[in-house]
């Protein structure tokens, strides 16, 4: 549904609004400022927005859903014209995702993300944290693939409650 | 912006065509590699690996598009990633032969995995500190990813290698096999000299030392051992075009589909 043309010009605040409603296609409780991918928003006198997003992964295939995504709900709320641009630095960190989105991500059943690691090249064998299960809170997990069903998951099992789980990896 | 597509600002004293040749080897390495793993999508050895296997891929072909995406705006000539990807032919491509080489068994998959993501580790490494801001953004954004990859490659080197008589001859096997195509990564040309004079490119024989010693430090670990050193194989190498006869059937593959519907959108 598109709104009425308006005579007012966009305000940034009222663009982050329109941000926080829209979902990653993927993990659909987490809207695209929690996950902290969008970088700016910029308005020009003319009233033209240019919103700059940081993909997650280089070989992310939802980063053009959610452009498209971005663009449409500002489109939506009667805002025009939109640009949505593409920055790589700084790189993206699931440290950038709020407490408050971790908490969602929980509830969702999927492990919030630890800290990011940003030490040494060679990273073998590591003792990782363990990973606190979604469901029953145990420690008692085990990571089964460090690569899951999309590119920021990875497969856990829970020893407590027996059964498998998805946690947000840390990068 | 820095990073921000559409905004390449080259610094001073960089030829376009060093730049572009240098972007299209970085490029073509991550295409390749790319396509040869995701070769495996539907025949890994069990579940999960066929998952990691697919998100690597993944990974790889999305590193080609960052880089391949830049050398077509600074080739200035109309050409974006796909057209790069999809419409040159073998003797255009600039991967080393290292990456077109065929999948073999998961040994030998994750050998080449494995000597390439040090290889890739210590190339972003060093190319996070380039002089161009963009090729340095996509340098700095894929260390994350390949240092994750060089996780899952060492470690099923490590239990491969350290893992069942049959599993260690195997990677032993792959390791001496692939050892021969090590010497190429490093092999510096007047494209390589040029981009490390320019500040853009890294120095390949400081990254040859760090390879070498991070390779020796897993093989070792592994209980394999380090394949006798071997020459440069001499004429024109695989970045100058010369490729082996793998390469031309992966791309026919690679190729057919958007070479027989050019421009097809779903």
């Amino acid at each position: 549904m598109v709104a009425p043309p308006r005579t007012a010009l966009p305000t940034r605040d009222e663009v982050w609004a329109i941000l926080d409603t829209v979902m990653d296609p993927e993990v659909p409780v987490l809207s695209v400022r929690d996950l902290g991918i969008v970088r700016a928003v910029d308005i020009d006198a003319a009233g033209a927005v240019t919103v700059t997003v940081t993909p997650t992964y280089s070989g992310c295939p939802a980063i053009l859903v959610i452009e498209q995504d971005i663009a449409d709900a500002i489109v939506a709320a009667g805002i025009t014209p939109v640009q949505v641009k593409t920055t790589f630095s700084p790189p993206w960190t699931t440290d950038w995702i709020t407490p408050d989105a971790r908490a969602r991500l929980k509830a969702y059943g999927i492990a919030p993300p630890g800290r990011a690691e940003s030490g040494g090249l060679v990273q073998l064998m590591r003792a990782r944290p363990a990973v606190q299960c979604p469901y029953c809170d145990s420690f008692e997990t085990e990571v089964r693939s460090e690569f899951g069903t999309t590119a920021c998951k990875s497969l856990c099992w829970c020893r407590s409650c027996r059964q498998p789980f998805e946690e947000f990896k840390a990068i | 912006m820095s990073g921000v597509k559409g905004s390449v600002t080259p610094p001073p004293a960089v030829p376009p065509n060093v730049l572009f040749e240098a972007l299209l080897r970085l490029g073509d390495d991550r295409l390749v590699l790319g396509h040869r793993v995701s070769q495996w999508c539907g025949h890994g050895p069990i579940l999960e690996e066929d998952i990691a296997l697919a998100n690597i891929a993944l990974d790889l072909v999305g590193q080609a598009t960052m880089l391949l995406h830049l050398a077509g705006e600074v080739e200035g000539a109309g050409r974006d990633e796909d057209a790069l990807a999809y419409f040159r032919d073998e003797i255009h491509f600039r991967n080393c032969l290292l990456v077109e080489q065929p999948n073999g068994d998961f040994g030998v998959t994750i050998v080449r995995q494995f000597l390439f993501d040090v290889y890739s580790v210590v190339m972003f490494d060093a190319l996070a500190r380039s002089a161009h801001p963009e090729l340095a953004a996509i340098a700095a954004k894929a260390l994350k990813e390949v240092k994750y990859h060089l996780r899952h490659s060492g470690d099923w080197l490590l239990k491969l290698g350290d893992g069942t008589i049959e599993s260690h001859d195997r990677v032993q096997r792959a390791l001496n096999t692939l050892w021969r195509f090590t010497p190429e990564l490093f092999a510096a040309d007047d494209i390589d000299r040029a981009a490390l004079a320019a500040g853009i490119g890294p120095d390949l024989s400081a990254m040859q030392a760090q390879w070498i010693s991070i390779v020796r430090d897993v093989v070792e670990r592994a209980t394999l051992a380090m394949p006798p050193d071997v020459p440069l194989r001499a004429g024109r190498t695989a970045r100058q075009g010369a490729h082996s006869e793998h390469l031309g059937h992966m791309l026919a593959e690679m190729q057919i589909v958007a070479r027989s519907h050019p421009g097809a959108q779903w």
